[in-house]
């Protein structure tokens, strides 16, 4: 084969393979606009009046994860099945978004940590290699960071609403995520940075139960909403 | 006064409360044991990755002890010798590569492809090299992903080093090398080619130099084509590719003007200087 016609052929194979890459960018710009229609929604839980409607909140968001489904189903046809790391960069930052969303909904919901196989059913995705397309475990677990700080400023708010037994409930759960995270050897990578972060959302917590604990505030009933004056 | 005592107190409670917490933390409860999970995919899958990084780490010093042996073939009389032993040096080369693609068996290859791109990048210029040597001509991706099918029988030996535990395997395996790969090995590939071309003329060979400017004049044409198509680093390295085939245009240019002036045994000399030359106004700005 001359050089020409070697080069011609690497050509197409390039072009093709950017062709994929806008294929797959358009289908993730639309799983980002989902994405950010959630959180959105389920930023209103921080709003005082927000507290009350929570399992309606969840209900809509659970609404929104029939279009992720969708939207994956999609993304799934882009590339070929055995290439995920491949295109991997291309989807990972939603993904993870993805995980937070899923993860604070369930948290929401019935207050503990979604497993990896929930979070990839309500993705609608696989939570292993070998089936298909699959969420990654570094991703599962940016997400679940991500859930920590966003548990944090809620525990902030929910003091401001007047429920003061959330950042109990909250503390405790975070110090199991922490304990967790402890048990892993990460590597100097941007995982890594992540979990750094997540020593300071364990603090934030714990000032928050500090300044109710002092003040006889968690000691109250639970369930407090609406905030007794 | 008081700020220290606040202070004081604020370090001495949280602590406690969370030491009581950190107790309540049941070491066998569901998001523990999944975490104990993580711990063990996430220890295998860096494991892999090191292991991958050093055996190409392994690859990218014996493919440029390869292209250095290859280097001395143009002044050595004994030519038939170097290619014999540069080819057991690439056999050697595709053991480890052999063991790379081990370690990729049932993996996704993309998931470590960072790890052992710049090791097949260097294997990819020196068996391009060689290849060029004794055939004039620019190895295929084919060509490359044909010697990197391994059998079942050499597979053997192979485990028996590594000493993996997996006992069944599928009986061939094999490794493909990216386009893109492939495309960056090529453009190292002609810094080599221009080398090659000096020193060439330094020992007084007046076609081989030609020869290589129309060869590395084909790949620009090729490189060109593909332009920014490709990925970042390719365009990057167009550049480098640009000033060799300065550099060797020239040198034959040199060869044209005044090789019919110059009595031959004096050519080193003009060339040694023109090569300086040329060097000299790479280092400006």
């Amino acid at each position: 084969m001359s050089v020409s016609a070697m080069f011609v052929a690497l050509q197409g194979a390039l072009t093709a393979d950017q062709d994929i890459r806008e294929e797959i960018r358009k289908v993730v710009q639309a799983l980002e606009q989902t994405a950010r229609e959630m959180l959105t929604l389920l930023q209103g839980v921080h709003q005082g009046s927000g507290f009350q409607d929570i399992p309606k909140k969840c209900q809509k968001a659970r609404e929104h994860f029939g279009t992720v489904r969708t939207q994956m189903e999609s993304l799934k046809t882009k590339f070929p099945a055995d290439q995920y790391y491949r295109f991997h960069e291309h989807w990972r930052f939603v993904l993870q978004r993805l995980v937070f969303l899923a993860a604070f909904v369930v948290y929401l919901e019935s207050e503990t940590l979604v497993t990896r196989e929930a979070v990839a059913e309500i993705l609608g995705i696989e939570a292993d290699r070998e089936r298909g397309f699959h969420l990654d475990i570094e991703d599962y677990l940016s997400g679940v960071l991500t859930l920590a700080s966003e548990l944090a400023r809620l525990a902030v708010n929910s003091v401001t609403a007047g429920d003061y037994s959330r950042p109990l409930r909250i503390s405790t759960f975070i110090n199991e995520l922490d304990s967790g995270f402890r048990l892993l050897n990460l590597k100097n990578d941007s995982l890594r940075k992540r979990y750094d972060g997540l020593k300071y959302d364990v603090k934030k917590i714990e000032e928050v139960v500090y300044d109710l604990s002092i003040r006889g505030l968690n000691k109250e009933a639970t369930g407090g909403v609406g905030g007794e004056k | 006064g008081s700020g220290g005592f606040r202070k004081r107190k604020h370090d001495n409670f949280p602590h406690g409360q969370r030491r009581e917490e950190k107790e309540n933390v049941n070491p066998s409860s569901p998001l523990m044991a999944s975490f104990k999970s993580f711990q063990l995919e996430l220890d295998t899958r860096h494991d892999k990755y090191e292991r991958l990084v050093k055996l190409s780490r392994d690859i990218t010093i014996e493919s440029k002890r390869t292209i250095f042996l290859l280097h001395r073939f143009t002044s050595a009389p004994n030519g038939e010798e170097i290619l014999n032993e540069s080819e057991v040096k690439l056999d050697a080369v595709r053991r480890k590569i052999k063991q790379v693609a081990q370690e990729l068996i049932g993996e996704d290859m993309y998931q470590f492809h960072r790890a052992i791109s710049p090791g097949l990048q260097e294997y990819i210029e020196a068996v391009s090299f060689q290849y060029f040597i004794k055939t004039r001509s620019l190895i295929s991706v084919e060509e490359i992903n044909k010697q990197l099918i391994f059998t079942a029988e050499d597979r053997e030996e192979a485990t028996n080093v590594t000493s993996d535990s997996q006992d069944k395997q599928p009986p061939t395996c094999s490794l493909k090398v990216t386009p893109v790969d492939y495309l960056l090995g090529v453009a190292d590939l002609t810094g080599e080619l221009m080398r090659l071309c000096i020193s060439s003329v330094g020992n007084g060979d007046i076609d081989t130099p030609f020869e290589l400017s129309q060869f590395l004049r084909q790949i620009y044409d090729g490189f060109t084509f593909i332009g920014n198509t490709g990925p970042y680093e390719v365009s990057k390295k167009l550049y480098t590719l640009k000033q060799s085939l300065a550099k060797v245009e020239n040198a034959c240019y040199a060869l044209k003007v005044r090789g019919s002036e110059i009595p031959k045994h004096m050519l080193a000399d003009v060339f040694s200087s023109k090569t300086e030359l040329i060097d000299q106004e790479e280092g400006l700005p």
